[in-house]
């Protein structure tokens, strides 16, 4: 697994699939069926990956024991193409996914669901893969996957694997974040580099070959967000990660959740050169580029400098930049100061960025 | 970044900029041609860095733009075709064809593809024998040599299921149309760097003398477009008309002359509708005879179409430098890049679609006090 991390080329050459295959490598209808074949899924792929007391019981529901508080929860679906990218998977991604909006939420994620829709005739060894980058990521984010479903579509009505986690986390005590709570004066700092992920899958996805290689950033957030949560539990008034969209669109949802304007100093946004590079040859601007393993942090003003040097201590931090902040004025928008001095305002995406022609 | 970040440096920008204030002594209009050249001009701010009285007026350089609404729904009616493969550069996706778009197209089960290059297109014909390919081939001069490549390859590859649906159009009748304009108020021009990349500016020195204007050959970075403006003032003041090059580092005299040649087996120059203009003589190409089987619209005989454009769209009065996006009673209300009524809303190099992203229809105050009005138009 790890050089396919590392190369992000899927080389299955050397799997050895913990199933014993009953003479099927791929997927058929019957793994989808309730039947032997579905158990066999269960009992040697699933379970053995991530196991732990809740799921152990194959109950229809999972039964969690969880401390007096509030619970939050969040459900995500992923449907990445390709299914391996540099820097990742669709698996790690699932996981990290769901954890990160609980994290940005002010949960500590415990329990996720993952839920498999897979297309008859998908290699084993590639789900095996993703389980078992699941699992890895699951134990680096501190979550158990307690409960879960496989389905199978037939050949041509799916694209390999689409995966849907739901999670659960405990809201830390006397925490008050959210999209609403951005004030006036309050520093924006975003933890590293932003377009790192959409353009890890779209120069894979387009065959766009750059002199070096572009990786996702994907990574659980939660680690890095408890540590900033304990030193300045407070100060921290909204936190997001900005996924899909990329920047501009979850600091344009802030602004209008919180009513606020939101002014960032484009000559401070981190961004990676071969990101740039990418971004101004087919004409994107990373600012509307995905990140998953990115979050922003609206935080009070004095507590600004802090939160950034506890974010740069953090190994997801290291490029962390304080990147902006917000104003009573231009309620509900983005403005940008450009390197020029003028200003500009940096408007949510209608849907896609299209390349240009020209 | 090499060849960029040196060219987006704020402190020198504002030197230059002091430069043209310095030399400026009267109001003067200098339209910038590319669409790319507008969308930089309105991104970085770099009108609003220019004395009160030069004043740029943005061109009709924006390829999807300009294409014709008939050619548009051409497209989406070959596009609908079953057992045709439909490949585009991505910006021409959303444009509105009269009743749809190539998106609504590609979900209503139209194989819809965007490509970043035409030759990706005649990869997709290659291993496709059984699929009908076509390209749709828009652009300037810019586009056209790659777009060339692609037929000069599929015909030397002997491929039969390879066709362009082609719309060039050409930078220089364009600059003659507006000149000759009875309204004209452009008095230079910044000519189009990557149009001049292709074909040098050989073109332009006639143009000069004709009409008695400054042309300046100009880049797209914030520096290259203010050193641009400032030999355009200069010359303007001094009473100069010649050609200029500000963007020696990629355009030469002659051009590309490899690409020029290739373009002239392929292409040959024909007269050409602008969306929002309308025909202007000898102002586009289409396939010489050479390749002409190669032509979608002779392949695919579409007829039947009757295109009807919004009435209260007026982005021909834009794309003439008439009136600026915001002077539109559509804009921005009947009119946001969610729901274009014409092409100037939706590519990323229209004018309007520069002056609704970038909210340049607002004053420092109403950013204040209508911020709320913006995004609720960009969310409706």
């Amino acid at each position: 697994m790890n050089e396919l991390l590392q190369t992000g080329v899927p080389d299955f050459s050397n799997w050895s699939c913990p199933l014993p295959l009953v003479g099927y490598p791929t997927i058929v209808m019957g793994h989808g069926g309730g039947g032997k074949l579905g158990n066999e899924l269960v009992e040697h792929l699933f379970l053995p990956a991530f196991r732990n007391p809740a799921l152990e019981n194959l109950g229809d529901a999972a039964l969690l024991d969880v401390q007096a508080g509030k619970i939050a929860m969040s459900t995500d679906s992923f449907v990445v193409q390709p299914l391996f990218f540099p820097g990742g998977n669709i698996g790690e991604l699932a996981v990290n996914g769901t954890v990160n909006d609980l994290a940005v939420s002010g949960a500590v994620p415990r329990f996720l669901s993952a839920s498999f829709i897979l297309e008859e005739g998908f290699p084993l060894a590639q789900l095996a893969a993703i389980v078992e980058s699941m699992a890895k990521a699951a134990a680096t984010a501190g979550v158990k996957i307690v409960t879960g479903d496989t389905k199978v579509v037939e050949r041509g009505h799916g694209d390999g694997c689409y995966i849907n986690t739901a999670g659960i986390g405990l809201v830390r005590e006397g925490i008050q974040v959210g999209p609403h709570r951005a004030h006036a004066g309050d520093a924006v700092l975003v933890s590293g580099t932003i377009g790192d992920h959409g353009m890890a899958i779209m120069s894979v996805r387009e065959g766009l070959e750059f002199e070096s290689q572009i990786r996702s950033d994907c990574a659980a957030l939660n680690g890095m967000i408890g540590v900033v949560l304990n030193v300045a539990r407070g100060a921290v008034h909204a936190m997001r990660d900005p996924t899909r969209g990329g920047l501009a669109s979850t600091l344009n949802e802030i602004a209008q959740s919180s009513q606020v304007g939101v002014v960032i100093d484009e000559a401070s946004l981190p961004v990676r050169t071969q990101v740039q590079s990418a971004c101004e040859l087919l004409g994107l601007d990373p600012v509307y580029v995905a990140n998953e393993g990115k979050a922003v942090f609206f935080v009070a003003a004095e507590a600004a400098d802090v939160v950034l040097a506890v974010l740069r201590a953090h190994p997801l931090g290291r490029e962390a930049a304080r990147i902006g902040q917000v104003t009573a004025e231009h309620k509900g928008m983005l403005v940008a100061r450009t390197a020029m001095g003028s200003n500009r305002v940096i408007p949510t995406q209608i849907g896609e960025q299209l390349p240009r022609i020209c | 970044m090499k060849y960029l970040t040196e060219f987006r440096n704020g402190e020198i920008a504002r030197a230059m900029a002091r430069e043209i204030h310095s030399v400026a002594t009267r109001p003067w209009k200098i339209m910038e041609v590319c669409g790319g050249q507008t969308h930089s001009i309105i991104r970085n701010g770099i009108d609003q860095m220019l004395p009160v009285g030069i004043e740029m007026i943005h061109g009709p350089g924006c390829p999807v733009c300009v294409t014709p609404l008939e050619l548009i729904d051409k497209a989406l009616a070959i596009a609908a075709q079953p057992g045709v493969i439909f490949c585009s550069f991505g910006d021409m996706l959303r444009v509105p064809g009269t009743e749809q778009d190539l998106f609504q197209v590609k979900g209503a089960g139209g194989d819809v593809r965007v490509v970043y290059s035409p030759l990706d297109a005649v990869e997709l014909a290659a291993n496709n024998p059984d699929r009908e390919v076509v390209f749709f081939g828009v652009g300037f001069e810019t586009t056209a040599p790659a777009n060339a490549m692609s037929v000069h390859l599929a015909k030397r590859r002997g491929l039969k299921n390879f066709s362009v649906l082609v719309s060039h159009v050409l930078v220089p009748p364009a600059i003659e149309a507006i000149l000759q304009s009875p309204g004209n108020q452009v008095q230079g021009f910044l000519l189009a760097g990557h149009v001049c990349s292709v074909m040098g500016y050989w073109e332009y020195p006639p143009i000069a003398e004709k009409y008695g204007i400054p042309l300046v050959v100009t880049g797209f970075e914030p520096l290259d477009l203010l050193d641009g403006i400032r030999r355009a003032v200069i010359q303007l003041e001094a009473g100069r008309h010649e050609v200029e090059n500000a963007y020696s580092r990629v355009v030469t005299f002659e051009g590309n002359r490899a690409a020029q040649k290739l373009l002239s087996e392929v292409f040959e120059v024909s007269d050409r509708a602008w969306r929002g203009i309308g025909v202007i003589p000898k102002s586009g190409w289409k396939l010489s005879e050479a390749y002409r089987a190669f032509d979608a619209e002779e392949r695919f005989e579409i007829s039947g179409i009757h295109t009807e454009e919004s009435a209260l769209c007026r982005a021909g009065d834009v794309l003439r430098g008439a009136i600026k996006p915001a002077e539109c009673a559509a804009f921005g209300k009947e009119c946001t890049p969610r729901h274009p009524l014409g092409a100037t809303m939706v590519s990323s190099e229209g004018a309007c679609a520069a002056y609704f992203n970038y909210g340049r229809y607002l004053s420092a105050e109403d950013l204040a006090s209508a911020g709320s009005a913006l995004t609720g138009a960009a969310h409706e």
